[in-house]
């Protein structure tokens, strides 16, 4: 199945908050000084991910259709 | 078109200066080159198209560092619409590059010529010129007044910090629009949305110098040196172990013993070259057949970036080397983004540490696990460069690197150290 849609950090926003990560451990992981790596989202759980977006406090990530 | 019964072949950019053993003044300039071609647009004609046209055609790539199609991002510039900004990337963070420099210094009007070119066919107002020496500044502003006012557009001169981000495009961007120095987060990207807001063209200073002998002697003329894939010379800078360091400009596909030998032959033994500068990466002197192309250098793991060559000879400690310009690269963030903050000082730890003997297995894996997180994860890519170098050490002088499993037992890692980490600008 392909993937549709992916997350989109700025990294000069993205302040570690780690709040994203901890709504959407299967899409997000934090390196080992706690700034997320995203990963493609998978349909299921769009939802989330949207949700992550929205509660990202320095408005750092974005969700886009996958290229 | 002015004939091109006289064009230069193999040295082109620095044709004048070697004709002349001096600096090019205007009249020197016209003399060799003819008065400046008129590409358009003429009313009705969309921006660009002509001097589009032999970008594409000619095939040439920018040479400040990306090797991104010349034409091409013209044509993104131009497809707007709207009056852009012309910028000249003059400002040349790298510390062992000097090709910019020189041209300003022996060929101004090269570099101005190309920027008008450029301005006038996108139907450009302002021209940027951004340098980070107030020498530079100086003989551009002189060689300016030479040419008086260029018709329609505003023409300044902008000093740019010494920072080695400073210089990257978006950071150019900032500066020139009223904000710090900074790389920003893209897309937008500078054709999108560059200075004040306007579709901004950014090249290197050298690539406009090409676009005013292009718009002169033609793409086949371009063509005639240089391979199919890269056409074209270019500057090297070549310094380090080699009899006569210093900027050369050869054929891109020359080899990298053939650009040594221009610079007059190593001066000693060599263990390995340095290629397209502290953003680049290390190539093992047993590849100094490799031709410098962007294509055949990525292949041997090498970076074209913008020309440089940087000779190591046997004597010097190549991961000691590496560990104080990874320390460098580190110092040079932004810190803006957090995996390139914290992400470059761990990874120069690590290379310390591996330098100092004080390495044990577990910084092995950390830095391996570092290297692979990092790239990618920067708004621009400063990290990007700075993992490709630090992987290049490993790589090129992982044998070596035996030699440190203990404190003390490469001798060689104690000395001064050969290449510039500060102050080198
Ligand atoms: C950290 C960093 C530093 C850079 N420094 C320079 C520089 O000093 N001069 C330069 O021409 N390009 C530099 N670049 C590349 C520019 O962002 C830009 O791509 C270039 O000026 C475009 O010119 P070109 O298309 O003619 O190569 C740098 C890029 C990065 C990531
Ligand atoms: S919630 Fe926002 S600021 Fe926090 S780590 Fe995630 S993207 Fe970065
Ligand atoms: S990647 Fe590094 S140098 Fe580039 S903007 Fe981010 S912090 Fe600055």
């Amino acid at each position: 199945m392909t993937v549709p849609w992916r997350l989109r950090l700025n990294p000069i926003l993205c302040t570690g908050h780690a709040l994203c990560a901890e709504l959407l451990p299967e899409v997000i992981v934090l390196d080992e000084w706690g700034y997320p790596i995203l990963s493609p989202v998978p349909d299921e759980l769009l939802s989330l991910a949207r949700r992550a977006v929205a509660d990202c406090p320095t408005l750092a990530l974005a969700i886009e259709p996958a290229p | 078109m002015t004939a091109p019964a006289t064009a230069p072949s193999e040295r082109r950019l620095l044709a004048g200066y070697h004709a002349l053993g001096r600096p090019a003044g205007l009249r020197d300039h016209r003399a060799r080159y003819g008065a400046l071609p008129s590409l358009g647009p003429e009313p009705g004609e969309r921006a660009g198209t002509r001097l589009i046209g032999l970008l594409d055609e000619a095939g040439l790539t920018g040479r400040g560092g990306g090797a991104f199609p010349t034409g091409r991002k013209l044509r993104s510039v131009a497809e707007s619409g709207r009056s852009p900004v012309v910028v000249v990337n003059a400002a040349e963070g790298e510390p062992l590059s000097g090709k910019d420099r020189l041209l300003l210094a022996v060929a101004p009007h090269l570099v101005l010529d190309g920027a008008v070119l450029a301005a006038s066919a996108l139907r450009a107002r302002r021209i940027a010129v951004c340098v980070h020496s107030a020498e530079s500044a100086a003989q551009v502003e002189s060689a300016l007044a030479e040419r008086g006012p260029v018709r329609s557009v505003a023409v300044r001169v902008v000093r740019v910090p010494g920072r080695y981000v400073a210089s990257e495009e978006t950071a150019l961007v900032n500066h020139l629009s009223g904000r710090e120095a900074k790389p920003a987060f893209t897309p937008p990207r500078p054709f999108e949305r560059g200075v004040g807001g306007r579709p901004t063209l950014v090249a290197n200073a050298e690539t406009y110098a090409h676009i005013a002998l292009i718009a002169r002697y033609g793409p086949r003329w371009f063509r005639a040196c240089g391979t199919p894939d890269a056409p074209g010379t270019a500057l090297f800078t070549v310094s380090g172990a080699v009899l006569r360091p210093g900027v050369i400009e050869a054929p891109l596909g020359t080899s990298v013993a053939g650009l040594l030998r221009m610079a007059g032959g190593p001066a000693e033994q060599l263990q390995a070259i340095l290629t397209g500068g502290y953003g680049g990466a290390w190539l093992p002197i047993r590849r100094a057949r490799t031709p410098a192309t962007p294509a055949a250098f990525a292949a041997a793991g090498a970076a074209l970036g913008p020309g440089i060559i940087v000779a190591l000879p046997a004597r010097v400690c190549g991961v000691a080397e590496s560990a104080r310009i990874m320390r460098w690269l580190a110092d040079e963030t932004a810190g803006q983004c957090g995996p390139c903050t914290f992400g470059l000082p761990a990874i120069a730890e690590d290379l310390a540490a591996l330098a100092d003997g004080r390495a044990g297995e577990t910084v092995w894996r950390r830095l391996h696990g570092r290297l692979s997180a990092v790239a990618g994860r920067g708004a621009c890519r400063h990290p990007d460069g700075a993992v490709r170098f630090a992987t290049s050490a490993l790589r090129v002088f992982g044998p070596h690197l035996a030699a440190h499993r203990h404190p003390g037992n490469c001798p060689a890692a104690q000395g001064p150290g050969l290449l510039p980490t500060r102050g080198g600008r």
